[in-house]
């Protein structure tokens, strides 16, 4: 660390020369393929990595210490600004952990949308990794083609929602609104088309492609050993040959009740990762598909009905004195769950998302605690880069999917 | 008389509690599943109290046991993953940390959480000999909360700036930040000399100022950039615009083909 005055002032790169002729650099946090702000320090011999130092917390919010200061309903906007790529899995997460502490169930349509709203966000962010993975690996025109499909499914998420980026489209209970009209059909036509561009598209431009398989056969192998340890979870575990989803070994919301595929790749490398997030956005296009039809067999309630913690519906609130009452309880006190912990897991499209809640019975969390996969795949870096050349070093960040909102929170 | 703020604790409260209100508790089950029962014969005498918690195992332990009674869960029981460790701030009420280990076992899908207690300014000793994950997280616990861990390859602060002064997460810390947190920045840049100049650094996002015309407007009340406001100005007419507004109720949904 270096100590800075105004005789001395701070130095961004440090000492480039030293005496072991090894050389220190700065990757990030300004770099593009830095995902945001990560500040990787390296040390190079030549052009190979011997040290890895990840620097992180240039974008820490204190969303812990934010929760433990609001009441739960308030705190789920803020969850929206965890991985921003797909706003609804952490609101998602966030939402179920305190169902699972409340002991409630959201409604059938509202899982039915739910599930549907996370394939969708699992779609997004799939997209935008394997454009922006291809931009940074050098291949300019597939970030231009995900980016356009990436527009399709924020529209679906816009007419649900009406925000593209930061959702909030799930509540505690349920979710506040149904479907428009006209949106299954415009999600039926998004999964062919995703489908066909996924074929005709992503796969013939990067599949076979000479230089990107050049750029990511055995880069970043990470064993399932190491992968374990090193708490790895989603993509980054299922590429190292552990057939591990929550969704399918721990089924939340109406996945265990669809039939889908968990991709795993034994390659235990970049390419390997690249092709299960294709193959899994296929999963994802066939679970939308599954539900479609479910939703036209489901009754109207959006919220579940447990008039202690969640409001009741608005035809209630404005006819019955009682519930008037509780709601206003609940808006200006806000809910309080029953003493306990509670830990849920979540497949987030990154990997597994849990929160873990600590509740003292009061309307504030004691302790919130945001287990955010990215974290971990950021620790990862320390190891995985040690003995690549430096020119890998982009390839093995865009693998590991990281997203800073929720590596610094 | 000025208000009663309780030193141990500056998080936010409830404004108003029932006399009577008893809050209810989470049902702790007895374990009967039989891969948990086979975890707690694992652990053994260690085990000071478990039990099932919305479908997973809580097994409570001492402090000095933690990398004793993880080993055995890794090695024994197939617990090949931790994926999250933190602590909660009792000091509170008990002067102690609980402290807690997510595990997971990935053959079997079960999870189990390793609980135990630590006082006010005990070490811990570091599980990053059995998991690599933990260097990250030991690595956040002693940033947010300052629980020395001992034997971590590289016990440093995470988050916050190095030289940064106290702990976050503990619940005397105020979520504003408190003094230290309000000169960092203007020490940084322009060193301490300039603090009269400068002044505090407001960290209440909610914060507005009615005579900063740079920074904030009043509708009704506008005045140039940079202009002093004055004491009692007299409100201007606002001239609305006439262009029709989008509506935004409308139940139609855009058609997906339109935006190519």
């Amino acid at each position: 660390m270096q100590v800075s005055n105004k005789l001395t002032p701070f130095f961004e790169n440090l000492n480039f020369e030293r005496d072991d002729k090894t050389m220190v650099i700065n990757f990030g946090p300004q770099h593009p393929s830095a995902h945001g702000q990560l500040r990787l320090v390296l040390e190079l011999d030549g052009e190979q990595v011997v040290k890895a130092y990840p620097d992180i917390g240039y974008l820490h919010r204190g969303i812990e210490k934010m929760a433990e200061n609001m009441t739960y309903n308030e705190f789920l906007p803020t969850t929206d600004r965890l991985d921003y790529i797909a706003a609804t899995a952490n609101n998602y997460a966030y939402a179920l952990a305190v169902e699972k502490l409340l002991d409630i169930e959201a409604p059938r349509r509202a899982q039915v949308i739910r599930t549907m709203l996370l394939e969708i966000n699992r779609v997004i962010s799939h997209l935008f990794f394997i454009a922006t993975h291809a931009l940074d690996v050098g291949a300019m025109s597939v970030f231009l083609y995900a980016f356009r499909e990436r527009e399709f499914a924020m529209d679906l998420m816009e007419d649900y929602c009406g925000a593209r980026l930061t959702h909030s489209a799930v509540r505690i209970g349920g979710v506040p609104l149904d479907l428009p009209e006209g949106w299954l059909e415009n999600a039926a036509s998004f999964c062919d088309k995703v489908d066909y561009e996924l074929e005709h598209t992503y796969n013939a431009l990067l599949e076979k492609n000479r230089i990107w398989k050049m750029r990511l056969e055995d880069v970043g192998v990470l064993s399932t050993e190491d992968a374990l340890s090193w708490g790895c979870t989603g993509p980054m575990l299922r590429g190292s040959n552990v057939n591990y989803d929550i969704r399918k070994e721990e089924p939340y919301e109406l996945y265990g009740e669809l039939d889908f595929d968990i991709p795993v790749s034994d390659r235990c490398d970049s390419y390997g990762r690249y092709r299960l997030y294709m193959a899994e956005m296929k999963q994802s296009t066939r679970i939308i598909r599954q539900l479609i039809p479910l939703y036209a067999e489901t009754t109207p309630e959006l919220m579940a009905h447990s008039p202690q913690y969640i409001s009741a519906p608005k035809e209630e609130i404005m006819t019955q004195n009682y519930a008037l009452m509780q709601h206003f309880v609940l808006v200006t006190q806000g809910m309080r769950p029953p003493k306990g912990e509670v830990y849920v897991p979540t497949e987030s499209p990154k990997g597994e998302l849990g929160f873990y809640i600590k509740s003292e019975g009061e309307p504030y969390a004691y302790r919130l605690k945001c287990r955010a996969p990215s974290f971990f795949h950021t620790g990862l870096l320390q190891e995985i880069l040690v003995g690549t050349y430096i020119a890998d070093v982009v390839t093995i960040i865009g693998s590991t999917n990281i997203v800073f909102g929720e590596v610094d929170r | 008389m000025r208000k009663y703020v309780p030193k141990d604790s500056v998080q936010k409260k409830s404004y108003y509690t029932d006399r009577f209100w008893v809050a209810p508790r989470v049902p702790r089950l007895a374990v009967e599943d039989e891969h948990f029962v086979a975890v707690v014969e694992a652990v053994g005498e260690d085990s000071k109290e478990s039990y099932v918690e919305v479908g997973q195992l809580v097994i409570h332990i001492e402090a000095t046991d933690n990398i004793k009674v993880i080993k055995k869960l890794k090695e024994e029981c197939g617990y090949t993953q931790c994926s999250e460790q933190s602590a909660v701030d009792y000091l509170a009420r008990d002067g102690e940390f609980e402290l807690f280990y997510q595990l997971l076992n990935v053959n079997e899908a079960k999870r189990v959480r390793v609980v135990c207690r630590i006082k006010d300014g005990e070490p811990i000793e570091s599980i990053t000999p059995l998991y690599k994950s933990a260097n990250f997280a030991e690595r956040e616990l002693f940033d947010m909360f300052g629980i020395k861990v001992n034997n971590h390859p590289f016990l440093k602060r995470i988050l916050m700036p190095d030289d940064w002064e106290g702990h976050p997460l503990l619940k005397t810390y105020p979520l504003e930040g408190d003094e230290f947190a309000s000169w960092y920045e203007v020490d940084k840049i322009f060193g301490k000399e300039y603090r009269d100049i400068i002044g505090p650094e407001n960290r209440d996002p909610a914060h507005i100022d009615r005579e900063d015309s740079k920074r904030f407007s009043r509708v009704g009340y506008e005045v140039p950039f940079g202009a002093e406001v004055a004491e009692a100005q007299s409100e201007q007419e606002i001239a609305y615009s006439k262009i029709f507004l989008t509506n935004y109720n409308s139940k139609k949904s855009k058609v997906l083909d339109e935006r190519r």
